[in-house]
C-alpha cells in the first residue's frame, strides 16, 4: 500500500489519448450485434458495395428522375420532319442520341427516350420489389406454418406448392395477366407475387424444420415460452437472413419476368411505361436502323439485375452466421 | 420403489417426501416409413421402465454411455417430450400428462442446463435477454425489477452484469455455460436437470462450473438430476448414482457404495475405465474392456439387455436365465438396487475396482466443501487391499 501511494498517480485518460493519439482502444469494448457485424463484412465485399450503389442509384433516379428531366411523360412533342441538324435522318423513325435527347427519340411519336426509360424505372422497380416482398411474406407464412407445425398441415401446404411449381409458369402468367389485368401494373405485380412465393416457402420450411430442433428452442420451451414467442423471437430472427437474400435475388428475376411478359404484350400497357413495354414498342423500328430505342431500356434492365445480384451475393456472405468478422 | 438416500440434504432444507418421483417412465420415438401414407414400422426405445426418485436438496447422478437414453430421460422428466408411458410426480403433483398453462406454471419450478453451451443460446439474443426471458414470460416483477434481477443473476454465476448487453458469440464456452446456468436459476426453480453440463467444456473450465453448481446448490437448496457419461465427475458431485444401459437403469446406489462395491457387471466395467491418478496403481490394475457395440435400441436384446456384452455371464458359463428373463431392479444391502440375476457373484472389491476411491470416500461431511481444483484430478486413491509391490 505504502509503495503504491508513493508512486506517481496513473496518467489521466486525456494524457493517454495525447500520447497514443486516439482512443482506439475503446473500440474493442463496444459490443456489436449480428447486424452490425454483417454490415462490417458487407462493406468489405467490394462487388457487393458496387452492386448496391448501382441499384440504389437506379432507385434514386426512379424516384426523383421524373422531376429533373426536361420533358414531361404525358406531353407528346410536336412531330418533326427531320432530326435536328440533319437533312437526311427522318424523325419518324426516331433520332439518334444528341444534345437535346441524350438517349435519342423513339420512332412514331418521336418521344424522348430518356423520359421513357426514367419513368419506366418507377414501375419496373415497383413491380419487382413489390412482388418480391409480397411473395416473401406469403412464402414465409406458408413455409413457417408448414415447417413449425408439421404433420398433415405441412403435407397439404407442400403438395399445393408442388402443384404450383409444376404449372408451366410463363403461360399461366401470360393468360392470367391478360384476363385479369387489361394491362394494369398492379395486377401484373399481384400475379408475380402469387406465382412467386413457392420457392421461398420451401426455403423457409426447411429453415424452420432445422431451427425447430435447435437446442436453444428446446431451452426456450423448457423455460415455458409459448409457440408464438418461439416462432417470432427464436426461430424467425435466425431465419431472416436467408429470406432476405432470396427476396433480393427474386427482385431481379421479377424485373426480368415482367419485362418479358410486357415485351410479349401481355403485361403492363404502354400508357404506364415499364422497361418491358418500351422494348416491345421498339420492335418494328429496329429494321429502320433505330438501335438506341431497344438498347437503353435493355441496358437499364441489365444494370439493375446486375446490381441486385451483386448485392444479393454480398448479403449472402455477410449474413452467413458461420463467417466470422 | 423406495427411495434410498445417502448423503443428507443440506442444512435448512426440511426433509420431506421425494421432490421428484418417476415410475416406469418409458419414451419411445416412432420410426415411420413412406411419404404420403406413413406407416409405423418400429420404435426407438430410448427409455424403458425407468424409475427413480430424488429427495429435496439431493443430487442424483445419472450415468451411462452415449445413446443409452440418459438425456432422453432427463428431457422427458422436465416434459420436453410427452412420455409414452409411466408416471412423473413432481412435488406430489402428477405432471405426466400436463399440457398448456398448468405445464407452463410447472416449468417455473424445474429447469434444465444443456450440454452444448454454443447451441443452447439463441445467437440473436443478448445475454441479458436470454437470462431475462423466463422472467418476461412468467411476468415476474416490474420491468425495473426484472432488469435488476438479471444483473443479480449474472453476478451470481460470476459474470460482470455489464456483459448483459453482449451477444453469445462474444463469450467463451465457460462463460456461455454460466449464462445457461443463470437462465435456469432465473425463476427460482426447485429442480435442475443438468444434462452433461460440462462435457462440452475445456477441462480447466469443467471444475469451475462444477464448483459453481455446488455453490448454488448450497445457496439455494437446489435439487439436481446430474446427467453425465463421465463417472469420475458424477461421483464427485452426486449423493446417489443411477447407472443406465440401453434405456434401463441397471444399478442405483449411494455414491460411495457404488464406487466401492459395484454390483452390476456393467458398472464394474465402467468403473474400471476411470483412470486412477496414481501411476503405481494404474500400472497394476486390470481394465475390463467391453467387446462389441451397444445393441440397437430399436431392437434391444431379450432377457438382460447387457447379456450380449457381459463378462460375468461368460465367466459363469452363459446361464440361460440371462437371455430369457429380464432381471428386475432389486434392493440389496447398503442401499443398493441392482438389475442382475447374479449380482451376488460380482465381488466388486476383488475385481479391478478396489483401487478407485471417491472424494466422498474420504468423509461424507467435507465432500462438498472440499470441492476443489478439479473433479478427476483431486480424487485421492483409497489404499489398495493388496500390499504394493
Amino acid at each position: 500500500m505504502d509503495q503504491r501511494s508513493s508512486l506517481t498517480p496513473p496518467p489521466a485518460l486525456e494524457e493517454i489519448e495525447a500520447a497514443v493519439g486516439s482512443t482506439d482502444y475503446e473500440v474493442s469494448l463496444v459490443s456489436l450485434n449480428q447486424w452490425q457485424l454483417a454490415w462490417r463484412r458487407f462493406k468489405r465485399h467490394r462487388l457487393a458495395v458496387f452492386g448496391s450503389i448501382l441499384f440504389l442509384t437506379i432507385c434514386a433516379i426512379a424516384v426523383i428522375g421524373p422531376f429533373i428531366i426536361p420533358f414531361d411523360f404525358y406531353t407528346i412533342p410536336e412531330p418533326l420532319k427531320f432530326c435536328v441538324g440533319s437533312t437526311v435522318l427522318r424523325a419518324a423513325s426516331g433520332c439518334p442520341p444528341s444534345i437535346n435527347h441524350i438517349l435519342g427519340t423513339t420512332g412514331g411519336l418521336q418521344r424522348d427516350l430518356l423520359t421513357l426509360v426514367v419513368n419506366g424505372a418507377r414501375l419496373s422497380l415497383t413491380i419487382g420489389i413489390g412482388a418480391s416482398a409480397t411473395a416473401a411474406i406469403l412464402g414465409t407464412i406458408v413455409g413457417g406454418v408448414a415447417g413449425y407445425f408439421g404433420g398433415w398441415l405441412d403435407n397439404i401446404l407442400m403438395r399445393i406448392v408442388d402443384v404450383m411449381l409444376s404449372l408451366p409458369l410463363l403461360f399461366v402468367i401470360l393468360v392470367v395477366a391478360k384476363f385479369l389485368g387489361g394491362g394494369n401494373w398492379f395486377v401484373v405485380m399481384l400475379v408475380f407475387a402469387v406465382f412467386g412465393w413457392q420457392g421461398i416457402a420451401r426455403l423457409v420450411r426447411s429453415l424452420f424444420l432445422s431451427l425447430r430442433s435447435e437446442v436453444f428452442v428446446d431451452a426456450a420451451r423448457a423455460v415455458g415460452v409459448n409457440d408464438r414467442r418461439i416462432i417470432f423471437r427464436h426461430i424467425l430472427p435466425n431465419a431472416v437472413s436467408p429470406i432476405i437474400v432470396a427476396m433480393t435475388l427474386s427482385v431481379a428475376s421479377v424485373i426480368v419476368g415482367e419485362a418479358f411478359v410486357s415485351f410479349l404484350g401481355f403485361g403492363v400497357d404502354i400508357t404506364q411505361p415499364t422497361w418491358g413495354n418500351i422494348l416491345s414498342n421498339s420492335l418494328s423500328f429496329i429494321p429502320l436502323g433505330n438501335w438506341w430505342w431497344p438498347l437503353f431500356p435493355g441496358l437499364a434492365i441489365v444494370f439493375t439485375v446486375l446490381g441486385i445480384n451483386f448485392m444479393g451475393d454480398g448479403l449472402r456472405d455477410a449474413l452467413d452466421p458461420r463467417s466470422r468478422d | 420403489m423406495t427411495a434410498i438416500v445417502a448423503g443428507g440434504p443440506p442444512a435448512g432444507v426440511p426433509a420431506a417426501g421425494p421432490l421428484l418421483d418417476v415410475t416406469d417412465l418409458t419414451m419411445f420415438f416412432p420410426i415411420s416409413q413412406g411419404i404420403v401414407f406413413e406407416r409405423h414400422v418400429g420404435d426407438v426405445r430410448a427409455v424403458e421402465g425407468v424409475s427413480l426418485s430424488i429427495r429435496r436438496g439431493e443430487t442424483l447422478g445419472l450415468v451411462g454411455e452415449s445413446g443409452c437414453g440418459k438425456s432422453t430421460a432427463g428431457r422427458t422428466i422436465i416434459r420436453l417430450y410427452r412420455p409414452t408411458a409411466g408416471r412423473i410426480v413432481f412435488d406430489g403433483v402428477d405432471i405426466t400428462r400436463l399440457e398448456g398453462e398448468p405445464l407452463r406454471l410447472t416449468r417455473r419450478r424445474m429447469q434444465m442446463i444443456f450440454q452444448d453451451p454454443y447451441a443452447s443460446l439463441n445467437p440473436r439474443m443478448t445475454a441479458g435477454g436470454i437470462v431475462g426471458e423466463p422472467l418476461d414470460i412468467h411476468e415476474i416483477g416490474t420491468r425495473q425489477e426484472r432488469r435488476e434481477r438479471v444483473h443479480e443473476l449474472l453476478s451470481i454465476v460470476g459474470l460482470d452484469p455489464e456483459y448483459g448487453a453482449r451477444y453469445p458469440h462474444e463469450f467463451s464456452g465457460g462463460q456461455r455455460q454460466r449464462i445457461g446456468v443463470a437462465r435456469a436459476l432465473a425463476v427460482h426453480p426447485d429442480l435442475i436437470v443438468a444434462d452433461e453440463p460440462i462435457s462440452a467444456l475445456d477441462v480447466s473450465i469443467q471444475a469451475q462450473i462444477i464448483n459453481l453448481l455446488e455453490r448454488l446448490q448450497a445457496q439455494f437448496g437446489l435439487t439436481y438430476l446430474f446427467i453425465a457419461h463421465d463417472l469420475s465427475v458424477v461421483r464427485h458431485i452426486s449423493d446417489r448414482i443411477a447407472v443406465m444401459y440401453l434405456g434401463r437403469i441397471v444399478e442405483v446406489a449411494p455414491s460411495r457404495e457404488l464406487n466401492e462395491r459395484p454390483l452390476h457387471p456393467y458398472t464394474v466395467a465402467l468403473l474400471s475405465a476411470v483412470p486412477v491418478p496414481d501411476p503405481a496403481v494404474e500400472a497394476r490394475r486390470r481394465r475390463i474392456i467391453l467387446r462389441g457395440d451397444v445393441p440397437s435400441p430399436v431392437n434391444p436384446p431379450a432377457g438382460c439387455r447387457f447379456h450380449t456384452r457381459c463378462w460375468l455371464r461368460e465367466r459363469l458359463g452363459n446361464p440361460e436365465e440371462c437371455v430369457t428373463v429380464e432381471p428386475p431392479l432389486r434392493p440389496l444391502a447398503g442401499g443398493h438396487e441392482v438389475a442382475c440375476h447374479f449380482a451376488e457373484k460380482v465381488d466388486g472389491s476383488s475385481e479391478q475396482v478396489q483401487a478407485i476411491g471417491t472424494r466422498r470416500g474420504v468423509g461424507q461431511a467435507d465432500g462438498r466443501q472440499a470441492a476443489g481444483a478439479g473433479a478427476a484430478a483431486a480424487v485421492p486413491p483409497v489404499p489398495p487391499t493388496s500390499p504394493p509391490a
